[in-house]
């Protein structure tokens, strides 16, 4: 395998195991934030138990968001150093802004809300958990707006094949940004909201911490209900302004080979990149039309259109961008089913509801790693589309090195973050249960006390079995 | 270079003081974190282990942003000197990033493994070593001068490794096992505050040991940097270097002998630190990449330095703010009998 591959299949490793944790943690987060909101307000218990037992839950899928996420941030520069002179006046800043809004002020609140249960009043945690909230939307805000220029440039000009920021306002807020910020967040808060409602979902079956389980419920369902829909729009809005500056990515997309009359829509197919065909095709006549231009009989540019060298490959993107279509409508279907049993008053006791939830908390990763498949796939054969292509962008490495430090990754990943998946399951398994009342209200005069945060859990684990 | 004036030249200078700012902050901050996980093997007991996790914990991660910033900045601010340095140090560096994973999950996984957390005091305290040595043959490879061709690096993934790198590890590994030891005198209690001290005194003479070396050794290898500091006036206006480090010296010596002197320590092995870091700036100065690519060499696009450098006035301040309001919030020593009940 030559070095270009190999740099690729490294980013694409370790970027999506990264963005698995941040992916939760930026709901999760803003879900920690409402219940301690909902505490303050309603004084309820229970409310401040589910945060406590979700902040603990936190805190591990942090810690591997952080360990996860350095590499990333020096990967640009051991892998794609060609990149990072080409892009670097441009890029660099957006990345730098992340650093200075986002990740400075998610880290040093995390310590407050993990430690600071015992020495700080509750507002003060509740907007510690805000800040959080905050902070990795912000987060979201500059690297997406850094992946959405290497998609779509704008507000630069190139000199000796260089970017120079012109504008940085046209820069930041590049053609693809807006619709892919939208659906990002869109997409995390709804992966958050499935494994919530799944967790609630698996209480319930077993009659385990009723109040919380009915809660997390109600808010899963909630958020399904309304963002599912939503997200449907969003993504219909991407796809239009990625027909508009990559049409390529959405030939690819849609398997559409060549533009002979109004575009079917293609459910299932098997692509033949040799061929340029599709085997065993099952299309409606019309409907890529309708959906992609709002027109019946609108045509497309199909691959044949794109010179050879500016194509991408279309399996990946072709299968990717439906598994994901096909889990979005899912939890359109999820969502909307829950909020008719809520509104019918059975939503606690249909089990076979609470069964199907119980099962979909994967499905938003799914997705979500399904999309960037899709997205970045698209970009192929550029790095930033149209300006540098990923095989003139890598560090000069070769590929022994290359193939080492990806053996490395995919061993101390799969290793460690399996490891960590594992403890946040047997956190889940054995509930909200346990002293998070009795603690807060030990009136601890000593300002250094640091409770680690899955400490009590530890504790219960050892006297108490899971409960699912 | 001389030749340049204005922005073109004042710029890549704020922007290396800035730089160099964030990396000096990740130095002494993660640098006393590191440093428990590195004495970790000489605490072998459970509670103390506890203490030791407990007393960074809350802080570990606001440090560790520090490294990131070091690294965007870098990109940010100089991205030709960051394409050139980041190939040439590329085996340390990724061994370095695979030892913080281990090293950053052992925070929370130890407490959720409990009773079975064995290995995870070992991943958090081979992590912190493997790390802190990564570091340091980082920065002695770095000095040791890099190959080359085009404006790209041309070298082998081994080019970092030499004799002079692999001390500066061992001076890096000592130092910040005197950061940790002197963070646990300031911030523990009892028969730990008193074992930390015994360790610090010992790692003090190391710390000290390698500063002489690494003074010796560097002017003697090189020519360069040698005649900075051994010619005159220069001798005259950088003793106040040497000096100082023999006054904090002595400091941190007092101060450890003496029980009831529980900030001291620290704060002069910081200093220390410090000034270790400014002889060190002082030597390679102008270049990131000695010795062919200075800062000016390696300069982004001014409007890009200026965007940047206008968001770092505004939000640094800021997260200064927020950190010393975390580092008062758990102010204090940890006590033994905290944490389980």
């Amino acid at each position: 395998m030559n070095a270009v591959l190999l740099a690729r299949l490294q980013f694409a490793f370790t970027i999506s195991v990264h963005i698995i944790f941040p992916a939760f943690t930026i709901g999760l987060s803003a879900f920690i934030a409402t219940l301690l909101i909902l505490w303050q307000r309603t004084g309820r218990e229970h409310f401040h138990r589910l945060a406590r037992f979700w902040t603990k839950i936190f805190a591990v899928s942090f810690a591997m968001g952080v360990v996860s996420g350095i590499p990333m941030s020096y990967e640009f520069g051991s892998n794609w150093s060609r990149f990072s002179e080409v892009a670097g006046n441009v890029v660099g800043p957006m990345i730098g802004y992340e650093v200075l809004t986002a990740f400075f002020l998610e880290a040093t609140f995390l310590g407050v809300l993990l430690f600071g249960w015992a020495r700080t009043p509750p507002w003060l945690q509740a907007t510690a958990a805000v800040l959080i909230a905050v902070g990795t939307a912000m987060s979201a805000f500059w690297i997406l707006s850094a992946n959405s220029w290497m998609q779509t440039p704008a507000g630069h000009v190139m000199r000796g094949g260089i970017a120079y920021p012109v504008d940085w306002f046209a820069i930041i807020f590049n053609p693809s940004f807006p619709y892919r910020l939208a659906h990002m967040l869109t997409a995390a808060y709804l992966t958050t909201s499935l494994v919530v409602l799944a967790v609630g979902a698996r209480y319930l079956l077993v009659q385990a911490f009723k109040e919380e389980a009915r809660t997390m419920m109600r808010m899963g369902v909630g958020m399904l209900a309304v963002l599912g829909p939503l997200q449907l729009l969003l993504g219909d809005q991407h796809g239009l302004n990625t027909l508009a500056h990559q049409p390529a990515k959405i030939a690819a997309m849609e398997a559409h080979w060549r533009d002979t009359g109004p575009m079917d829509l293609v459910l299932f197919a098997l692509p033949d990149e040799h061929a340029k065909v599709n085997r065993a095709a099952i299309a409606i006549p019309h409907l890529g039309s309708l959906i992609l231009t709002h027109d019946w009989n609108g045509r497309v540019p199909a691959l044949a259109d794109f010179a050879a060298n500016a194509q991408p490959r279309v399996t990946i993107i072709f299968f990717a961008f439906r598994i994901m279509v096909g889990i979005g409508l899912l939890l359109i279907a999820l969502g909307l089913t829950g909020a008719l049993l809520w509104w019918r008053g059975r939503l606690f006791t249909s089990r076979w509801y609470l069964r199907a939830a119980g099962w979909a908390w994967p499905l938003g990763f799914i997705a979500i790693l399904a999309g960037w498949l899709t997205t970045e796939n698209g970009r192929q054969p550029y790095v930033i589309y149209g300006i540098l292509r990923t095989q003139d962008a890598t560090s000069p490495i070769a590929a022994g090195t290359v193939a080492a430090s990806l053996a490395a990754f995919v061993l101390v990943y799969g290793v460690v973050f399996s490891i960590g998946i594992y403890y946040m399951r047997k956190m889940i398994r054995h509930g909200p249960r346990g002293a998070a009342i009795a603690t807060s209200a030990v009136p601890h005069a000593l300002p250094n006390q640091p409770l680690a945060s899955a400490r009590e859990s530890t504790r219960e684990s050892r006297a108490e079995p899971p409960v699912i | 270079m001389t030749a340049l004036t204005g922005a073109p030249y004042w710029l890549p200078l704020i922007c290396a003081a800035v730089v160099g700012f964030a990396v000096a902050m990740y130095i002494v901050l993660d640098g006393f974190d590191l440093g428990i996980g590195i004495l970790f093997p000489f605490f072998p007991r459970e509670i103390d282990r506890d203490q030791m996790m407990n007393s960074v914990a809350p802080f570990w991660d606001g440090n560790e942003t520090w490294l990131i910033l070091g690294g965007t900045g870098l990109l940010v601010t100089f991205p030709h000197a960051y394409a050139v340095i980041m190939p040439a140090l590329y085996v340390p560096l990724i061994t370095m990033l695979l030892a913080l994973v281990f090293r950053g999950v052992a925070f929370e996984f130890r407490w959720v493994a409990k009773p079975h957390h064995a290995k995870w005091d070992i991943a958090f305290s081979a992590g912190s070593i493997v790390a802190a040595l990564c570091q340091g043959f980082m920065l002695g490879g770095l000095m040791g001068g890099t190959r080359i061709e085009q404006g790209h690096f041309a070298g082998g993934p081994f080019d970092w490794l030499t004799p002079f790198s692999l001390l500066c590890g061992l001076g890096l590994l000592v130092g910040y096992a005197l950061l940790g030891a002197t963070w646990l005198v300031m911030k523990t209690a009892g028969t730990l505050e008193r074992r930390a001290r015994r360790s610090a005194h010992l790692l003090l003479i190391g710390v000290l040991g390698f500063i002489v070396l690494v003074s010796v050794w560097t002017p003697l290898e090189f020519a360069r940097i040698g005649a900075r500091w051994f010619s005159w006036p220069n001798m005259l206006y950088l003793s106040p270097v040497p000096l100082a480090t023999a006054f904090f010296a002595v400091a941190c010596w007092r101060g450890l002998a003496s029980a009831r002197v529980i900030f001291s320590p620290f704060y002069s092995a910081v200093a220390l630190f410090i000034l270790a870091y400014i002889g060190l700036v002082i030597s390679v100065m102008p270049y990131l990449v000695p010795p062919s690519i200075s800062i000016w060499d390696a300069a982004a696009a001014p409007s890009s330095q200026r965007f940047v450098l206008v968001g770092m006035a505004i939000l640094v301040p800021f997260i200064l703010g927020y950190t010393v309001f975390v580092y008062y919030t758990f102010r204090g020593k940890v006590r033994a009998d905290e944490g389980y009940h």
